[in-house]
């Protein structure tokens, strides 16, 4: 069988003074290939470390995570991330940045070339390929490690909060490259954000999660992705179903963060 | 306290003049525009004229000082007296009183002279001569030649006709006299306010002892060589030091065992200054090559060590994570992740590294050595051959310039990447 499937994980783990977090508590998830699943919720909900643990980061301390058939246990070049930033190699130029995954792989330099060249043109940094990744701009900089996630063609991209740090136009701009990219290669993603408009028009599937234990609270399976595609994103907010999605998202975090609050006013 | 007035008052003097003369002249960048620079570091530039006057300054003062024939005479601070001068004492025995002149000859320290031949005149007091060198002073024995000396009861009771008691003074041409507490005059030439050339030479006679030294040599080694064997020491000390340090900081930043273990004494060892530890390695290794070596090496190591640590934990936790998420194996991973990444950092400990290892092998050199700048130096000292003293300085201060300028330069060369990740 193909896919990403998620059985139950839970992770708790104790801290110095005794107590313990319980991180994530019975989250099972599908996923089929190809599909794109966006995950929201308010901070210390445990979309990190579920993502940590999907990349094969961290151990979760029950349940099982199974990829095509087989167990993950640790980090593996099927499951490519994108992060948010910084993790480019700056003594590397574009190109070898792009190549990092086939040069690991010991790729033949010939198939190498072409596939970091067909990527740079996908992501339209031809004219950059030798510069220091330090040099480009920030945007740039997140296309740079798109492409070098998808030189290595893995089976599941997970991306933490990839756009966060980009300002409002070129996230947009990015939103859209990622749509692209999903449809033409086809690739199972899983992307973490904080934005809700983001969630709602690149995620085909959408989770909330809810802090304390960390879980999965609401599942929605959103047309705003497909629409996407084709169509420029600012006319896929206009769609009807997408105001009146965005508040319902954004009351149901809102309500969780107050609680949080409350929460910790009881505790002091 | 004068040099020090006269220096501040260079300095305040070049800045108005230069703010007023020079006002407006600058680059008219971006900075210049800016209102607001009191306590904007960015806007506090090195002002190139403030740091040329500095310089000159610096050399002007030594020059003032010294009489250096750089300087144009008018220039220089009063020299210490030379030529000859005459001053008169009266002797008093048995009642009765006598006059005689005292000649001397006051002369630079290097031209030895002889007391001039004078007449001895009448009276029991006879006339003295005496050669005195610049910067000394002189007891005139003046009854030797009288004819009623100390022994018949003569006492000298005046100077150039001022009565004069035992450890008082009497200012006179050329210089002063003191009198004894046996009653003998001290001649004190005017020593003026130049330095001695013992404590200061001129800047030219430091020069052309570096151009005699750079030539013939110094304890039977030329200039370059006691500068290479220093150099050499650096380079071989930290070279050891580097290629042990670096392993080891790396395994203590990639494995907690090391961690463990090594941190205590990478810990213990890094406070104690190298220069501590010279006593012990001479006693381990004697005053050789071996020893200086030693010593440089455990310089240079926790620099190093702590360095290379440092570089590994200052590694992004998200390049990593990608990197294995790439398909990298854990030696790949160290090959293109770690160790480029650490690169800056080690560069840094390098940069210390050098300096401390040349402050060391200089200090070591003064403690023992057969060659080297410090070894120069220190015998230079022991000889009084003040200019050889401050030329080794000053050259140990250009060559250990001159090493931190070459790793800045290794930096930006190698590591483009620095603070750029």
């Amino acid at each position: 069988m193909t896919g990403l499937s998620i059985n139950s994980l839970s992770m708790r783990f104790d801290l110095p003074n005794g107590d313990h977090v319980q991180a994530l508590q019975d989250v099972s998830l599908d996923l089929k290939a190809g599909e794109l699943l966006s995950v929201l919720g308010p901070s210390g909900c445990g979309k990190t470390t579920l993502l940590n643990i999907v990349a094969g980061f961290l151990a979760p301390t029950s349940g099982e995570l199974i990829l095509n058939g087989h167990k993950v246990t640790g980090p593996d070049a099927e499951r490519g991330m994108v992060f948010q930033q910084g993790a480019l190699f700056e003594w590397m130029s574009v190109r070898e940045n792009v190549g990092f995954g086939p040069s690991m792989k010991g790729t033949p330099k010939a198939e190498k070339d072409e596939t970091v060249n067909h990527l740079l043109d996908v992501v339209g940094l031809q004219d950059f390929k030798e510069k220091a990744v330090y040099e480009l701009s920030g945007g740039m900089q997140q296309r740079v490690a798109l492409a070098r996630c998808l030189a290595n063609d893995p089976d599941v991209i997970l991306m933490d909060e990839p756009l966060g740090a980009l300002d409002a136009l070129t996230r947009e701009k990015m939103q859209s490259l990622v749509l692209k990219l999903w449809k033409e290669t086809g690739k199972t993603i899983i992307l973490i954000t904080h934005s809700v408009e983001e969630a709602l028009l690149l995620g085909e599937r959408l989770i909330v999660m809810a802090p304390r234990p960390g879980r999965i609270h609401t599942e929605y399976r959103l047309p705003f992705a497909d629409l996407g595609v084709d169509a420029d994103l600012r006319e896929v907010k206009k769609h009807p179903d997408f105001g009146p999605k965005r508040e319902e998202i954004l009351n149901m975090i809102w309500d969780m963060e107050e609680e949080i609050m409350g929460g910790k006013e009881d505790a002091a | 306290m004068i040099p020090l007035l006269m220096y501040v008052a260079i300095f305040v003097a070049a800045f108005f003049i230069v703010t007023k003369v020079v006002q407006g002249a600058g680059l008219k960048d971006y900075t210049s525009l800016k209102t607001v620079t009191f306590g904007d570091e960015s806007a506090v530039r090195p002002n190139r004229a403030a740091g040329i006057i500095s310089i000159l300054t610096i050399f002007l003062m030594w020059g003032i000082f010294t009489g250096s024939s750089l300087l144009p005479g008018f220039l220089h601070a009063p020299g210490p007296y030379e030529g000859t001068t005459t001053f008169t004492y009266t002797a008093e025995a048995d009642g009765q009183t006598d006059d005689a002149t005292v000649t001397v000859v006051v002369h630079p320290r290097e031209q030895a002279t002889e007391a001039p031949e004078v007449d001895p005149g009448d009276g029991f007091a006879k006339n003295d001569s005496a050669a005195i060198a610049q910067w000394r002073t002189g007891l005139i024995r003046v009854d030797r030649n009288d004819e009623l000396g100390r022994d018949a009861g003569a006492t000298v009771v005046a100077i150039n006709g001022e009565p004069i008691a035992p450890g008082e003074t009497v200012s006179v041409d050329g210089g002063s006299v003191t009198l004894s507490d046996r009653g003998t005059p001290n001649f004190e030439p005017t020593k003026g306010w130049q330095m001695e050339p013992l404590y200061l030479p001129a800047p030219e006679a430091v020069w052309t002892r570096s151009l005699e030294i750079a030539g013939a040599g110094f304890r039977n080694f030329t200039l370059i060589e006691h500068l290479g064997y220093s150099l050499f020491r650096v380079v071989v000390g930290f070279l050891f030091g580097a290629l042990v340090g670096i392993p080891l900081g790396y395994a203590m930043g990639l494995s907690d065992w090391f961690r463990g273990w090594f941190d205590p004494i990478v810990e213990f060892m890094r406070p104690v200054p190298p220069l501590a530890l010279i006593p012990l390695v001479i006693i381990w290794a004697g005053i050789g090559e071996a020893g200086k070596i030693i010593l440089l090496f455990l310089a240079a190591l926790w620099i190093m060590a702590i360095a290379a640590r440092s570089g590994v934990s200052g590694v992004k936790i998200s390049k990593v994570h990608a990197a294995y998420s790439l398909g990298a194996s854990k030696w790949q991973i160290m090959r293109h992740v770690i160790i480029p990444n650490s690169l800056p950092e080690i560069f840094t400990g390098a940069r210390v590294a050098m300096g401390v290892c040349w402050g060391t092998v200089v200090a070591a050199e003064l403690v023992a050595a057969e060659q080297g700048a410090g070894m120069m130096i220190m015998t230079a000292s022991k000889f009084q051959n003040t200019d050889i003293v401050i030329m080794g300085i000053i050259l140990i201060g250009v060559i250990g310039f001159g090493i931190d300028m070459l790793m800045r330069w290794a930096e930006r060369l190698l590591v483009p990447w620095k603070g750029k990740g």
